[in-house]
């Protein structure tokens, strides 16, 4: 019982990060229409860069993450403006599939060139330090990536809901069309819901880095986890993806915990493909078509 | 009306594969073979993702997952013994088929819906079996890695029996390919990957016709998996299911023309060389990724039909918009109004 | 009432907050070209949209030649006899037009594994194309035709399973007045020989002359019902379509 308990406060405060990260793949998905099979690399990328603040300029990563979020906001932008609103052929939707996955690939190829292929992670004094609280073990972590992970998305919301730019967004989320009329500039909002959605990867890489030794070649683990919770959360739905992943995040950490850690990776899947046989659209699916 | 599909001389085929026969006979070195033999896998790898990622408009993105299991099939069963070293050779059918009946159900879930849902499960797909390879030390051998009992060829054709092996399977893509074109089957295919919901309208078995694809596709994968396996013979993780195959299959389908019998044989035969050569030229082999990737790019933003579409569409004249006798010249335009209707599920 | 070849029945559709199909309740008699008219934002293409699978409904039945279909789906109505066309003319641009109207005369199982156009398809469609004209097309790619030849393909293609019932939306939209012409005689010849009709339009014109009887929709309901000239002179019909 007590394993369990505590396999359930690591998977909800794990969930918490998933849920930040997998928001931004939300974001870009609602606005776009596109999966952005580069969030896992890009999260990657901002955990070397973590790594890299931290051991040459000795940068705490969580104040890392002042000087990573601009970064990675541009790079989103970047990606998105060069390689993404050129695409004007029939097949749109699955281009801008290829090209995502094509970015993660580059910035694989990118990362191993300039890092290696071997592990590292990020280990700040306090990396292993843990509370105990009420005989249970709460990591320093952990516990502050959660707390962060509810501000950058309260921040979020704050945005989609409160700003003239969140208005856009969601305008155009719910019909593209009409926000045109109405004078919203898809190409801005676009580019920039683009930017957002990747600098949220910038958190996510600097928590992963921490709780995680990580190479180049960490990001199919990593999107793989990402695209089951957006999927599960139903694909454009902000709200379900927070749930899938707190859902998925517990429920990998409780097979971890009673069965194996190897299982826990394949229960991903297994959770991925029994939610598909059963509701094609994920569990809060939005009537949102596919890409196509 | 052929359009963007290439026709199939006879003539074209039998040259073909004639000089890849001829090759090996004629005495070629031995780096020549080697090269021809990860080419023409490459080529029948490439072809064989066509039926799914080309044909039907499902971009597979972790076929390497059949790839990698076949490979392992073939290092479990002949770890001990190869039997006089064409057994494994007549196990491949049986892999091929075990495998595309066993993919049938995941493509099943995974088509149900969109084509990116599907670029979803086919990537997790890769990173699962990945870490079943590594993990299922049991069966797998874990990051030790399996091997393949070495077979008794002599050693001075000793590549001859998988070079031939490969080619067999490239030729079994292509002919399947051909038939796929040539029947109803690819038809059904083309209205899918037009307009999917579209095809439901006017009672294309839809579902019958992906499954189709998709098992033989995976099928044949494995089948190539097979044979690279014994080949190689040690089998690892990483390289059994490497993300590298799966972009290579993807690539060159991509630059040669998608949903064409010679596109995917083309992208093969222009890149696997031309990896060999920059490998050996420069060496760096970490650029690898990065520059398939950037090669990706290129191709997606400027050439994204491939090249032999992009070929067959520019020798193509311009033809007059035919008026027929209940049309006037000077009709509106091609487009009418845009309303996006699609099936909810 | 039983004998009606399509019966909806409550059929309701909301969006947000927007109720675009009210517990809408019609039939439609065999033998018939009914109208289903009303000023835009009636919900006339959702109610479509909802009878032929491609989308949901929130609640109601529909009744198809006196069964209860109680989930639509696209391929199995087209093979009960129920087909439709879109506004904007869907064909499959990469086909010819002969291999348009193949595709869309249906095949059984073994017929999937044999020859792409046999000879039989080949017949079956030189009918269709020598009745609509369109043989200097046949090998064309459905690209390079125009909107009104595309449309004509459309309409052809769902005939050649030999529907029971065609719901064509808004056939004439966007069309020259030959080919508004030509399309009016097709749906007359295919009437006279059995094919049952409903057509959402807004050339009323069209309408007067060539449905009966005419349905109207408004805000997601029908006000009105009955022959051209009844429904022309309806007040409420009037109301709608000025507005108050």
């Amino acid at each position: 019982m007590h394993a369990l308990t505590q396999a359930v406060i690591l998977g909800v405060l794990t969930g918490g990060v998933y849920a930040l990260m997998a928001s931004g793949q939300t974001l870009i998905f609602g606005i776009m229409k596109v999966v952005n099979l580069a969030q896992g690399a890009l999260v990657i990328l901002g955990a070397y860069l973590t790594y890299t603040l931290f051991t040459h300029l000795g940068v705490d990563p969580f104040l890392s993450i002042l000087i990573t979020t601009p970064i990675l906001f541009l790079v989103g932008v970047g990606v998105q403006w060069a390689l993404l609103r050129p695409l004007h052929s029939d097949d749109v939707a699955q281009l801008s599939l290829l090209v995502t996955f094509a970015v993660a690939l580059g910035i694989e190829g990118i990362l191993s060139f300039g890092y290696g292929a071997t592990l590292t992670n990020v280990q700040p004094s306090y990396a292993n330090f843990s509370w105990t609280i009420l005989g249970y073990q709460v990591s320093l972590v952990r516990f502050v990536a959660f707390v962060l992970s509810l501000v950058m998305l309260g921040l979020l919301y704050l945005i989609l809901q409160r700003t003239k730019f969140g208005r856009s967004v969601r305008a155009t989320v719910q019909n593209p069309m009409s926000a045109q009329l109405l004078g919203v500039n898809a190409q801005r909002v676009s580019a920039i819901g683009f930017g957002l959605g990747t600098a949220t990867a910038a958190a996510g890489g600097a928590v992963f880095g921490m709780l995680n030794s990580f190479n180049p070649g960490s990001h199919y683990d990593l999107i793989s986890r990402l695209l089951t919770i957006v999927v599960l959360g139903g694909l454009g739905s902000i709200g379900g993806s927070i749930v899938a992943a707190v859902g998925m995040g517990v429920a990998s950490s409780v097979v971890s915990a009673l069965v194996s850690p190897i299982w826990s990776d394949f229960s991903f899947f297994i959770v991925l493909l029994l939610v598909l046989l059963v509701r094609p659209r994920g569990l809060f699916g939005a009537r949102t078509r596919g890409a196509l | 009306m052929r359009g963007s599909i290439s026709r199939v001389g006879p003539l074209r085929v039998g040259i073909f594969f004639l000089l890849l026969i001829v090759i090996p006979l004629v005495g070629a070195p031995g780096w020549i073979l080697n090269t021809l033999i990860f080419t023409i896998m490459y080529a029948a790898l490439a072809s064989s993702w066509n039926l799914i990622g080309g044909y039907a408009g499902y971009p597979s993105l972790g076929h390497v997952a059949f790839f990698g299991i076949g490979a392992y099939a073939i290092g479990i069963v002949f770890s001990k013994d190869v039997f006089g070293g064409y057994v494994p050779f007549f196990a491949l059918p049986l892999i091929g088929i075990a495998v595309g009946l066993l993919s049938l159900p995941i493509g099943w879930v995974s088509m149900r819906t969109r084509a990116d849902v599907f670029a979803i499960v086919t990537i997790t797909l890769l990173f699962i079996t990945q870490t079943l390879a590594f993990n299922l030390k049991g069966v797998t051998g874990g990051a030790q890695g399996a091997s393949v009992a070495p077979p008794p060829f002599a050693v001075d054709h000793y590549d001859w029996p998988f070079y031939f092996a490969m080619l067999i399977l490239l030729a079994i893509a292509m002919g399947i390919s051909f038939y796929f074109q040539r029947s109803k089957i690819g038809l059904s295919l083309a209205t899918i990957r037009a307009d999917e919901d579209k095809a439901h309208g006017v009672g294309v078995r839809v579902t019958a016709v992906k499954l189709i694809a998709f098992g033989v596709s995976a099928g044949l994968v494995a089948m190539a998996g097979g044979v690279w396996a014994y080949y190689v013979g040690f089998i690892y993780p990483q390289f059994a299911v490497d993300p590298l195959i799966t972009i290579g299959m993807v690539l060159m389908a991509f630059l040669g023309g998608r949903a064409t019998l010679w596109g995917p044989v083309l992208g093969a035969f222009i890149l696997v060389p031309a990896q060999e050569y920059f490998a050996q030229a420069f060496g760096a082999s970490q650029l690898y990724l990065f520059a398939y990737a950037a090669v990706f790019l290129l191709i997606i933003l400027f050439l994204p039909r491939g090249i032999l579409p992009s070929i067959s569409e520019r020798l193509r004249q311009r033809r007059p918009v035919i008026a027929t006798e209940e049309a006037f010249a000077g009709e509106e335009s091609t487009s009418g109004p845009a309303m996006e209707v699609t099936v909810e599920r | 009432m039983s004998d009606a070849l399509l019966a909806i029945d409550g059929l309701t559709k909301q969006f947000g907050g927007v109720t675009a199909v009210d517990h809408c309740s019609f039939q439609v008699q065999t033998g018939t070209v009914t109208a289903l008219i009303g000023p835009n934002g009636s919900g006339k293409t959702t109610a479509f949209n909802m009878i032929t699978g491609y989308l949901k409904a929130d609640s109601g039945t529909i009744r198809f030649r006196g069964e209860t279909i109680t989930r639509p789906r696209p391929a199995d109505l087209y093979r009960r006899g129920l087909s439709r066309t879109f506004q904007q003319a869907r064909i499959f641009p990469e086909l010819s037009v002969e291999e348009n109207l193949v595709v869309a005369a249906g095949y059984s199982w073994p017929q999937l594994f044999g020859r792409r156009v046999s000879t039989s398809d080949r017949e079956r469609a030189r009918t269709m194309l020598q009745e609509f004209r369109l043989e200097p097309l046949a090998q064309l790619p459905a690209r390079e035709l125009s909107y009104g030849q595309r449309k004509l393909v459309e309409f052809a293609a769902v005939l050649t399973s030999e529907p029971t019932l065609v719901l064509l939306d808004e056939p004439t939209a966007g069309v020259n007045p030959v080919m508004i012409d030509a399309m009016e005689r097709h749906i007359r010849q295919r009437h006279a020989e059995g094919v049952t009709f409903l057509v959402v339009e807004h050339d009323m014109q069209l309408v007067m002359r060539l449905c009966d009887p005419v349905i109207v929709l408004d805000r997601g309901a029908p006000i009105a019902f009955g022959s051209p000239e009844h429904v022309q002179t309806d007040p409420r019909v009037l109301e709608a379509y000025l507005g108050a």
